[in-house]
């Protein structure tokens, strides 16, 4: 499994994180990130390293996940 | 023997074709020539947080030296590519020195146009590192200052100048600023941003010509007024790099003509990405050079696809256009094209500070979106953008959220 990190301290809005990964990333109202899902599978890997690749502002982070890590 | 593929540039396209070829786990060696001595490092903040000195250049980096060993990307600082031999499959590189390639990616960009009385001590461009730090420190000695032309540098610029306290003078030769992109009307709500910040804005007319006389800085505008500066900072555009692929074979053409997956006319292995690419857009039925930086980022994919052979048969590059300015307190977010054909819908409220411009082809079609402070409705924008959607369908999911349509 990969876990999905953003960063709300550096997100401006951008929105390419949503356009390339709407089923993972959304923005809010106010134009901030929203993680809609924090674990992907490791098959969605690329396409999701891509969306986070596509921050302008580098806000998101996509890692693997160390086993047993406690998700929160 | 392993391929070796150059990329010449290390702005965006370039550093994310690179990262993009080890990402698709290119075999062969990568070595990226960039022309400064600093990593390369991201763009637009460059007349936006640097210059209000809110971010350091350290933090605009893109590509560490470390990151860059890590993913075995061979990153040469300070090595200026001045010709290309394409016969010889040789980039050559101030001083004289050749760098054999299998395969070459262009992405050189594009460069600040300057007016004819440019340079002159005082007077300033924001292409650069070094341009924004200069335009900094003559910033923090203080104003008045003036901006020609109220494209997106310009008005950041602006901007951050008027947020630092400093007197503003902004001058277009257009009646209002972005007007050839978002129309008149449109282009009116952003000179009365600029004139709610207290900026002088000079608009319909031209920078006729500029003295300095040692002390400060005096420019003539073609109505005859006079507007005296300590500094002047011009944003009139950009043009492709391109000067070195002269007589190359390389098909020139305003940018770098290439196809659909960056694989460019005239010469064989030579890609190109970024500004400097002119290609055929599939959705607009013509060719294209887009200076964004979303559009380098999305480009430099397909360019590494191709290059490690998986663009046979694959779409060609075919992005809905999407740029970003920040200025005052405005998020501005521009997609698809506008237009200045006028014909556009508004939703939400200027008074509000929220707002979306919905442009559209006369009939129902949507062919471009404005939006201020609203990223919500510039990713559903987007997305019916790349589906050929029209306005009718836009405006009821943006009304669907609770933003009443402007009566």
């Amino acid at each position: 499994m990969m876990r999905v990190r953003a960063d709300t301290t550096l997100c401006q809005g951008y929105g390419n994180c949503v356009v390339d990964a709407d089923d993972v990333f959304d923005v809010d109202d106010d134009g901030m990130v929203v993680v809609l899902r924090e674990t992907v599978s490791t098959e969605e890997r690329a396409r999701v390293e891509a969306a986070a690749r596509s921050c302008p502002v580098a806000a998101l982070s996509v890692s693997e996940e160390p086993p047993g890590a406690d998700l929160g | 023997m392993s391929p070796t593929t150059v990329i010449v540039g290390g702005s965006v396209g370039g550093v994310r074709t690179a990262q993009a070829l080890r990402g698709a786990d290119y075999a062969g060696r990568v070595v990226l020539l960039v022309k400064e001595d600093r990593a390369p490092y991201d763009k637009p903040p460059l007349s936006k947080a640097v210059l209000a000195g809110a971010a350091t250049l350290d933090d605009l980096t893109l590509l560490s030296p470390t990151e860059a060993d890590r993913l075995g990307i061979e990153l040469r600082l300070g090595t200026e590519a001045v010709a290309l031999d394409a016969a010889a499959h040789e980039v050559v590189v101030a001083g004289g020195e050749r760098i054999g390639y299998d395969n070459l990616v262009i992405a050189t960009g594009a460069e600040a146009r300057r007016p004819e009385w440019c340079p002159m001590p005082g007077v300033h461009v924001v292409r650069t590192a070094e341009d924004a730090d200069a335009l900094r420190a003559d910033l923090d000695r203080g104003g008045p200052i003036l901006v020609v032309g109220a494209g997106f540098i310009g008005a950041e610029v602006a901007a951050t100048a008027r947020t630092k306290g400093l007197p503003v003078t902004l001058v277009d030769p257009l009646p209002a600023p972005m007007s050839r992109v978002l129309s008149e009307e449109i282009g009116d709500h952003f000179a009365d941003l600029h004139r709610r910040h207290g900026v002088t804005t000079r608009f319909g007319v031209a920078v006729q010509r500029l003295d300095s006389d040692g002390h400060g800085l005096r420019a003539t505008l073609t109505d005859g007024t006079i507007v005296d500066a300590a500094t002047v900072v011009v944003g009139i555009g950009a043009e492709p790099t391109v000067a070195w692929l002269a007589s190359s074979g390389v098909r020139l053409d305003d940018g770098v003509v290439c196809d659909g997956q960056g694989r460019c006319e005239g010469v064989d292995d030579v890609f190109a990405v970024g500004d400097v690419a002119r290609w055929w857009h599939p959705r607009h039925g013509e060719r294209v050079r887009i200076e964004h930086w979303t559009n380098a980022a999305e480009q430099a994919v397909v360019v590494a696809r191709a290059l490690v052979g998986g663009g046979e048969g694959a779409p060609p590059h075919a992005p809905v256009e999407y740029v970003w300015s920040d200025q005052y307190d405005w998020k501005i977010q521009i997609a698809g094209r506008p237009g200045a054909t006028g014909r556009h819908e508004m939703l939400g409220s200027v008074a509000d500070n929220r707002f979306a411009v919905l442009f559209h082809d006369g009939e129902d079609l949507l062919t471009g979106l404005l939006t201020v402070n609203w990223p919500r409705a510039t990713v559903a924008g987007r997305r019916a953008l790349a589906q050929a959607g029209t306005r009718t369908e836009l405006r009821s999911r943006l009304e669907g959220g609770g933003v009443p349509a402007q009566t």
